[in-house]
């Protein structure tokens, strides 16, 4: 076993791995319980397993364990809880924007690292921002209105 | 005992709790699970089984239906709430577990509200009635002078007491009375609300339980290994090959095999990395070769499903000059579900529980308790969410599994199934075959219509599903199969004068089948309003005026009528008069649906643009309008019509399941694309809300219309029809070529 250190949700995290090529995402469901964090496809072609990595928005289930060491993770439990949710957080729950929500964190993940590089992006910026995240419920446009209204954009169009 | 004693034994602790509290799921497992009392169905005809009162006047209602991601959690409190005037804050709520809650049939067909809720409704009536009447013996006042109020019961002459205190907070014991006067929709103060579901809160920030993130002490994950071939037979297992690995163990039951480790990532590797030795299986039809297959049969019965008007008419089309036919197919398709099937069995020697996402956890109790030799009363399943899986996926197949090699190592296992086995191996949407042919009257109605469609059968009363891992390991199971519904809506839901539908049933399907979103209607409609637009377009009539010509239902007329309105429709016959001058070419098609000829009606239009060099097809716009009666949650049915069209614009446009003739090809999501945000055209939704009007499904009929008003608008922009889905780029520039 080895020990790989890991900062998440701004918080110095240990966690004991036999294999460094583990995906993150089994650090972060199973060591550390982050259960936002989902498994869709383990082939970086959904989302769901979204998390920024030094702000950046990364698939969990493709960065080997042993690559994070020493980089900020952020997972959707870290922006906010239901009683005090992130502001993107915040316009999902405000606009209803997840049905079954399963690829929800990965939507939201997505949209808070493009909010962070364009506060107010059209809904095409949004469109294409979001085009390697998919959703089976079909809860498109709830997210593309919520992430309009967290931007300070009110409803999109 | 009775079952409801049993109920309250359970929930005292002896047994494992799921509960869904207002503000996120928050699953108590015990995992000392005492044995269970033997226990059987709770009665459908008491009320206790559906509602219990609290001590702290707060009300717990029993789903027997359960939250798909649906908003089902919001509308049934709202629907139960309003009855007995109780704020839905005050109403926790229970679904899908198989020991506390009534059999209320799987969560399908759109019967979340229609059925499930209308049933609770009625509960709620009954126990206000109930109530009343204890106040009134308590009071010596008629009930009629009775009013309830957030668990108060006043009395006109001033009295009132707090109605749990005339329960004792203990259960009712009456009968559910399906004549207790429901509260008049003039009074409603909670339906028809948009009040905000209770689950998104947790789901946004991670926090809600699915039953992916379920786990209990000393559980081991594990994988299972599928055969490379379809009915392969294992011929042997290296277990040196894994046995690099921490933890892992082999479970090998005839042809099934899995492994299992305490360690997730181990048990991932473990099923890479098990060398096996597979030999033969079924050969299969290719994806290519459905057609002639369906074609071909073998054929289990023809039957006639509409003979309506004069027959003659309908023989006479077979070799009438001026005859319409056009053939149409949908093809295979998965419920591709975003989140692979998962589940987590807890099997001991006095009794099983499973923790399941199945659409269908009641019947699952008969499929679990099969598969471990149980009785069923020492089966409990429990139902957790998944990611929507719109029919049967692969979550019975994973609960089955998980309980058989819970059995097989003594100790709680989870199951996962990988992206490659939910493409590969869920059950599948079936394909249909439709023959349409019909010819017009010199005054451009439709003199007679028949519809010829080729269907896989499905089995009468199948217990359940066969599934996956008991037949892999020769365990007794039922043969048949399940396809949902298909053959409804196979007829024009106008006055059409003489009609025929018949339906050549086949035995079997390429694939396992099972029912996907409103089974069979997606693809019927498609067939029946593209031929309705055929005929439109040889009249030379506007298809709107076509279709209004001969339909009576004013409720149809009022949504063809207000989505005319939404899209600022031009009357004119398709195709576009500009056709051949825009690049890229453009136009508007409409469909309409009269769901099962029943329930919800639906119009729906679109406006696309087709790039003739390249056959890409760009949905600009999607305008809907519907009526399914009286909205419990408006805001909760505009969701679901959204997710219906974008959904069913994934299936027409992109989705087919390809298979050679040893397995599923289509196991990505590169091979098995899904719609994705850029193609996101802009949706306008109306409703029409019916206060006063019996509930109707929202979770299905607005994906029937989907396909052929976008089959409509593709013909008016270009003048080529498209009858075979899906609409990929190489199939429109083929056809535009």
């Amino acid at each position: 076993m080895t020990r790989y250190r890991l900062t998440v949700n701004g918080t110095e995290q240990q966690v004991e791995a036999w294999d460094g090529d583990m995906p993150l995402l089994y650090a972060l469901r199973n060591a550390l319980g982050l259960h936002a964090v989902k498994f869709g496809c383990g082939l970086g072609q959904c989302g769901a397993c979204t998390v920024l990595v030094d702000g950046q928005p990364q698939r969990s289930c493709l960065l080997r364990l042993a690559d994070a060491v020493d980089r900020q993770i952020v997972t959707a439990e870290g922006l906010g809880t239901p009683e005090k949710p992130h502001p993107v957080q915040a316009a999902f729950i405000a606009e209803q924007a997840a049905q079954c929500g399963y690829c929800t964190n990965g939507m939201v993940m997505s949209s808070v690292a493009l909010l962070a590089g364009n506060p107010k992006p059209t809904r095409e910026q949004t469109q294409a921002a979001l085009a390697g995240n998919l959703c089976r419920c079909g809860s498109h446009d709830r997210v593309l209105k919520a992430v309009s209204r967290a931007s300070g954009q009110g409803k999109a169009p | 005992m009775t079952t409801i004693t049993r109920r309250e034994l359970l929930l005292q602790g002896s047994a494992c709790i799921v509960g869904f509290s207002w503000l996120g799921s928050v699953p108590q497992a015990h995992a000392q699970t005492a044995p269970q009392p033997a226990r059987g169905a709770l009665p459908l005809n008491q009320l206790d089984s559906f509602l219990a009162l609290q001590k702290d006047g707060s009300l717990v209602i029993y789903s027997g239906k359960v939250d798909l991601g649906t908003g089902h959690r919001i509308a049934i409190r709202q629907m139960v709430g309003e009855e007995l005037s109780l704020p839905v804050s005050r109403i926790e709520m229970i679904e899908g577990d198989s020991a506390l809650t009534p059999n209320q049939g799987p969560t399908a067909g759109s019967s979340g509200v229609m059925r499930g809720g209308v049933e609770l409704r009625q509960a709620a009536a009954s126990m206000r009635e109930g109530l009343f009447a204890l106040a009134a013996q308590r009071f010596g006042t008629s009930a009629a002078a009775l009013t309830l109020e957030n668990g108060r019961i006043a009395s006109s002459d001033g009295r009132s007491i707090d109605a749990v205190e005339l329960s004792g907070g203990q259960p009712l014991r009456l009968p559910m009375n399906a004549k207790a006067p429901l509260k008049s929709p003039s009074r409603y103060t909670q339906v028809g609300q948009s009040l905000p579901r209770p689950d998104i809160p947790a789901k946004v920030t991670g926090r809600h339980v699915y039953v992916h993130d379920f786990a209990l002490p000393g559980l081991l994950h594990a994988r299972i290994v599928r055969p490379p071939t379809l009915g392969a037979t294992l011929q042997s297992v290296d277990e040196s090959s894994v046995s690099h690995l921490p933890g892992v163990q082999v479970v090998r039951m005839k042809n099934f095999l899995a492994v299992a480790s305490a360690d997730e990532w181990a048990a991932v590797r473990g099923a890479r990395e098990l060398k096996a030795q597979w030999n033969g299986g079924e050969a299969l039809t290719s994806h290519e070769g459905v057609i002639d297959w369906m074609r071909k049969g073998p054929f289990a019965a023809d039957e006639d499903l509409v003979n309506k008007g004069d027959a003659t008419r309908v023989d006479a089309l077979h070799d009438a000059p001026d005859l319409l036919k056009s053939t149409y197919y949908w093809p295979l398709q998965s419920h591709a579900s975003m989140g692979p099937s998962c589940a987590v069995a807890d099997v001991r020697t006095d009794g099983a529980t499973v923790w399941t996402a199945s659409q269908a956890s009641h019947r699952l109790v008969g499929a679990c308790a099969a598969a471990l030799g149980l009785d069923a009363a020492k089966v409990r399943t429990i139902y957790l969410d998944g990611a929507g899986c719109y029919g049967m996926n692969g979550h019975d197949d994973a609960s089955v599994e998980a309980a058989m090699l819970s059995k097989a190592l003594g100790k709680p296992v989870r199951v996962q199934w990988s992206r490659e086995e939910e493409l590969g191996w869920d059950p599948k949407g079936p394909p249909q075959l439709l023959e349409l042919s019909a010819r017009l009257t010199p005054g451009g109605r439709v003199d007679a219509w028949f519809t010829e469609m080729w269907l896989p059968r499905a089995t009468a009363n199948l217990a359940w599903i066969p599934l996956l891992s008991p037949a892999a390991a020769g365990l007794q199971q039922p043969t048949g199969q399940s396809t949902g519904l298909i053959s409804q809506n196979g007829d024009p839901p106008y006055g059409t004068g003489a009609v025929r539908v018949r339906v050549h049933w086949i035995d079997g399907s390429p694939l396992r089948p099972s029912n996907i979103r409103a089974p069979g209607k997606v693809g019927n409609c498609f067939a029946v309003e593209s031929f309705v637009d055929e005929l439109a377009a040889r009249a030379k009539a506007d298809p709107i005026a076509f279709r209004l010509q001969d339909l009576a239902n004013p409720r149809g007329r009022e949504v063809i009528e207000r989505l005319a309105r939404l899209m600022q429709w031009r009357a004119r016959a398709s195709p576009s008069p500009d056709l051949g001058k825009a690049s890229p070419a453009r136009g508007r098609g409409m469909a309409y649906v009269h769901y099962k000829h029943s329930e919800t009606l639906v119009a729906m239009g679109t406006e696309v643009e087709v790039d003739r060099s390249t056959g890409a097809v760009r949905v600009l716009r999607v305008a809907c309008v519907q009526d399914c009666g009286l909205m419990i949650n408006p805001n909760a049915v505009r969701a679901q019509v959204e997710g219906n069209i974008v959904q069913t614009l994934s299936r027409t446009l992109y989705e087919e399941t390809t298979f050679d003739r040893s397995r599923v090809t289509s196991v990505d999501w590169a091979r098995y694309p899904l719609l994705r945000f850029p193609e996101v055209p802009s949706l306008d939704v109306e409703l029409v809300q019916r206060i006063d009007q019996p509930p109707l499904g929202a979770g299905e009929a607005a994906a029937a219309p989907v396909p052929a008003a976008l089959a409509n608008a593709i013909f008016d922009a270009t003048g080529a029809r498209l009858r075979t889905v899906p609409f990929t780029r190489e199939r429109v520039k083929a056809l535009l070529a």
